[in-house]
């Protein structure tokens, strides 16, 4: 007797019919795949396993900085350990690859109609070219660890009289992650220009794909500088040769150019894919079209432009010549143009949407307020009297945490909550999903708010102890550490949770099939819910753009009245 | 001073000091462009968040299939939204920019002061003082520009009073300017990081009335009157104390206690035992990575190879009277104990 003819026992599932997940099992059928989607899960695992390490070291140094005195850690030089290897780790091994190869590999050829990337093995090549520069990183572990700060200043970093931690391993590891960069931004751009389906026209594309693509760009013409920086650091140290330690003839802020010229482009790599996953979020969410697309598209590409021309805001005081930190200043202003279009675009698409507050559009709406902060403290910064002041405080740290962690981290979960079922056919549970978000949310503004305001009280960053500080502000600078700390205790709560339910869900969530979210972009609407590995049963043929949601009335707007 | 009214506000609910009273002439305007930009700043916030969570509320899904509008662009908002940005960007800019200029550039009758920044303290030298100070004394009223370089490594000098900063660095100088515009003593903190004691390295900035400045300025402090003991702990307290205490707590600042160390035996990394003679006290200012005292094996103290050798038998008869009396030419009575 069949299978279709036993009587159905009463929590019997229809069995999940094939997908990427399940053809062809076995380890060796992962770590050789050249499917995207599996790569951009390995991805995804790894970079987890790096954020969790990164954050355990923030979470010491928050424990650390609840006292004035040196506590917790005794020695400055573990401190000052701690600290480099949170912000290394978080650049290098979570946050850059994070959209674009976790995210962005799963859904670039889905989203365009197509079966893979242009070079699938080469996609390959890049995740483990970034397992290689993980082990490095893991080498500087055991090797001496690293003291430099992310930036590697020289001649701190250079000189072995200075830094005596494993700064060639490091230099080193970040030079072969860098080339897992260019590789996946190769790859990316051909992707979009050559493998779009029939009738996916530039303009029909999801806001996505012109996100993946502006940032691919960035990421082939920075990348090779950082990779030349670091190779130059290295050589200073190794042999000696003068090229930024005075002592040897070279130039100290040379390097500071050099490195911010990568870096600063870098902080969009960073954003703007995260930029294209609100693009994503807030159409399907509310149902309605994104309001400018020519103009979100077109202003991720002056940010890709523009962010090559900014860099030597991070110098101000660097004893640069007035006539760059003039001009980088006011490059620095144009900059924030396009960026404040995205986000009034964003606003305008909810207007007369219907607005579902579900756990991705919590994060996306949560985004446009963090993003927002970090954007508008830009404006101290990039202002050139008031940098002088708050340069190397605390504000600076408060800024970039909310745009990186306030920006890409939120927008990142949003997506990955936004897309769950569409990579694993299962889902995780709503409520739960909602608590974790309003515990991140709340624990990431509690962390981070009061930092700003250490920043105005004059607390520099990349300080171990505080007890020297004059002790008139030795109260409210502690009150703003220990507030802080307590964020980071509610932030920790909601990612626990949410870390334990999506696994959950993974093994016990209910199984899901089909456009989940009722989104209008091929991922959803062409490919099966979990994909099957080629993708498309058949190539998709593509007549209408990626936001014409069933629920737009075209009348609404000329008869005037209609919105319920 | 009088707090604006944003800062009243916030004292008043209890809040604690957030910007340190302005003591500079660059303070004033550097202020009010920071509450100009949080003004700014605060406007646009509550403007597009406060509009998201009104269109949030208004428009939530209230049914399945409920009907949307199929707007997607209105080109007089966009034209609207691109230009009034781009408007208070360039003035924004322009503000910054005119302040800026000014913080830069020093006025002619300034007084200079040269500062020199190592691991991990801050030496100042005036050009008619023969001794230098770890902490700065400057007129109130008075433009003071400071001639900055490092020993070592990228320092930044801070004084969040004054609203200044610059890095200092080596290998060549870096200038700087304000003028303080009421006395006290105020913080100066290294604001680029700088090795283990980064945290430690931190010292204040005196303001006094110009006649009494200018009285002291004036004095010289003459080598000739200071004994060798006296300016060599002069000497100590400027180049030394911030790494290595002096007095009986034998306190450990960041490398060994000097106290009484004078004639003992030191114990090396690697187990080598060591008499504390002038030698060894000389050839530990001059290359201090030859012995290193158990213990202090990370500390990494730099040379201070511009001592002149006046200098380093000053601070060496120094270092020999911490808890030891000078022999006087009579052996120590049987029954007191030496130090």
């Amino acid at each position: 007797m069949s299978d279709k003819h036993k009587p159905k026992s009463k929590d019997a599932e229809p069995q999940p019919a094939s997908s990427y997940l399940t053809e062809h099992k076995g380890i060796s059928a992962w770590l050789f795949t050249v499917d995207h989607k599996r790569i951009g899960l390995m991805y995804l695992a790894s970079i987890t396993v790096f954020f969790v390490v990164a954050g355990l070291l923030a979470g010491t140094l928050r424990l650390e900085l609840l006292t004035p005195e040196a506590d917790l850690i005794k020695s400055s030089d573990t401190y000052n350990k701690i600290f480099t290897l949170h912000g290394s780790i978080m650049i290098f091994l979570f946050i850059i690859p994070s959209v674009p190869a976790a995210l962005g590999n799963f859904l670039l050829p889905l989203q365009i109609g197509a079966k893979d990337v242009a070079f699938p093995r080469l996609n390959l090549l890049s995740y483990y070219i970034y397992v290689l520069g993980a082990v490095f990183f893991l080498i500087v572990l055991v090797a001496g660890s690293l003291d430099t700060g992310w930036t590697f200043y020289t001649p701190y970093s250079s000189g072995r009289a200075h830094s005596q931690t494993a700064v060639i391993w490091a230099t080193a590891g970040a030079f072969i992650l860098g080339f897992s960069s260019i590789l996946t931004g190769i790859n990316f751009i051909v992707t979009v220009h050559k493998m779009r389906t029939k009738g996916m026209t530039w303009f029909k594309m999801p806001l996505m794909v012109w996100a993946l693509y502006s940032t691919a760009i960035i990421q082939i013409l920075a990348t090779p500088v950082l990779a030349i920086t670091l190779l130059l650091l290295g050589t200073e140290r190794f042999f000696q040769i003068g090229i930024f330690d005075p002592s040897l003839g070279g130039d100290p802020v040379l390097f500071q150019h050099f490195f911010w010229f990568y870096s600063h482009p870098a902080v969009y790599i960073m954003i703007l894919p995260a930029f294209g996953i609100m693009s994503e979020l807030i159409t399907v969410h509310s149902r309605k079209r994104i309001f400018g697309y020519k103009a979100i598209a077109y202003s991720s590409v002056a940010i890709a432009v523009i962010s090559f021309l900014v860099w030597g805001h991070h110098m101000f005081a660097s004893g640069q010549s007035p006539l760059a930190s003039t001009l980088f200043s006011f490059l620095t202003f144009l900059v924030a143009i396009p960026t404040a279009i995205k986000v009034f675009s964003w606003v305008a698409t909810l207007y007369k949407g219907s607005i579902a507050l579900n756990t991705p559009m919590i994060y996306a709406l949560s985004f446009i307020l963090t993003f927002l902060i970090g954007g508008l403290t830009g404006l101290f910064l990039g202002t050139l009297s008031t940098d002088v002041f708050l340069h190397d405080t605390y504000f600076v740290v408060a800024h970039f945490h909310y745009v990186m962690m306030g920006g890409t981290f939120i927008a990142f979960l949003g997506g990955i909550h936004h897309w769950w079922p569409k990579m694993f056919g299962r889902m995780y549970n709503e409520t739960a999903g909602r608590v974790a978000a309003g515990l991140v949310v709340l624990g990431f503004n509690f962390t981070f708010l009061p930092q700003f305001v250490l920043g105005i009280q004059g607390m520099p960053r990349r300080y171990h102890t505080y007890d020297m500080i004059a002790p008139e502000w030795k109260p409210a600078m502690t009150l703003g550490h220990q507030l802080s700390t307590v964020g980071t205790a509610i932030l920790t709560a909601g990612l626990g949770l949410m870390f334990f339910y999506l696994i959950y869900s993974l093994f016990k969530g209910p199984r899901v099939t089909g456009n989940v979210w009722g989104a209008r972009s091929l991922e959803w609407t062409h490919a099966a819910t979990p994909p099957i590995t080629h993708n498309f049963a058949e190539d998709p043929v593509v007549t209408t753009g990626p936001y014409e949601f069933p629920e737009i009335d075209p009348d609404m707007d000329r008869k005037g009245a209609r919105h319920e | 001073m009088n707090p604006g009214p944003l800062t009243a506000l916030w004292l008043s609910a209890g809040g604690p000091r957030t910007l340190p009273e302005g003591a500079s002439s660059a303070a004033p305007e550097v202020d009010a462009t920071f509450f100009l930009i949080l003004y700014i700043s605060l406007f646009f916030f509550v403007g597009i968040v406060g509009t998201m969570i009104y269109f949030v509320v208004k428009y939530r899904r209230r049914s399945p299939g409920q009907r949307t509008s199929p707007n997607e662009g209105n080109v007089h908002l966009e034209i609207v939204w691109t230009i009034v940005p781009a408007v208070i960007m360039v003035g924004l800019f322009y503000i910054g920019f005119r302040t800026w200029v000014k913080m830069h550039v020093p006025p002619q009758e300034a007084i200079e002061v040269r500062v020199t920044a190592f691991k991990w303290g801050w030496e100042f030298q005036y050009p008619r003082h023969s001794l230098s100070f770890k902490e700065l004394i400057v007129p109130k009223g008075k433009p003071v520009k400071l001639i900055m370089s490092s020993r070592d490594v990228i320092h930044s000098f801070f004084v969040p009073a004054f609203r200044v900063k610059r890095d200092v660095l080596p290998g060549r100088y870096t200038v700087m300017w304000f003028k303080p515009t009421r006395t006290g003593s105020f913080d100066i903190r290294c604001a680029e990081y700088c090795g283990t004691s980064h945290s430690r390295m931190i010292t204040r900035v005196h303001v006094w009335e110009y006649s009494k400045w200018k009285k002291w300025y004036d004095s010289g402090g003459g080598l000739d009157k200071l004994s060798p003991i006296e300016y060599g702990k002069h000497l100590f307290t400027t180049k030394c104390s911030s790494c290595h205490s002096d007095d009986k707590s034998r306190k450990k600042v960041i490398g060994p206690p000097l106290y009484g160390i004078y004639g003992k035996t030191e114990v090396m990394e690697g187990g080598a035992q060591v008499k504390v003679d002038d030698n060894y006290l000389r050839e530990s200012i001059m290359y201090p990575q030859k012995k290193i005292v158990k213990g202090y094996a990370t500390q990494n103290m730099n040379p201070f190879p511009e001592l002149s050798d006046k200098q380093l038998n000053a601070i060496i008869d120094y270092i020999k009277t911490l808890g030891r009396k000078l022999p006087t030419g009579t052996p120590p009575k049987k029954s007191a104990p030496s130090k």
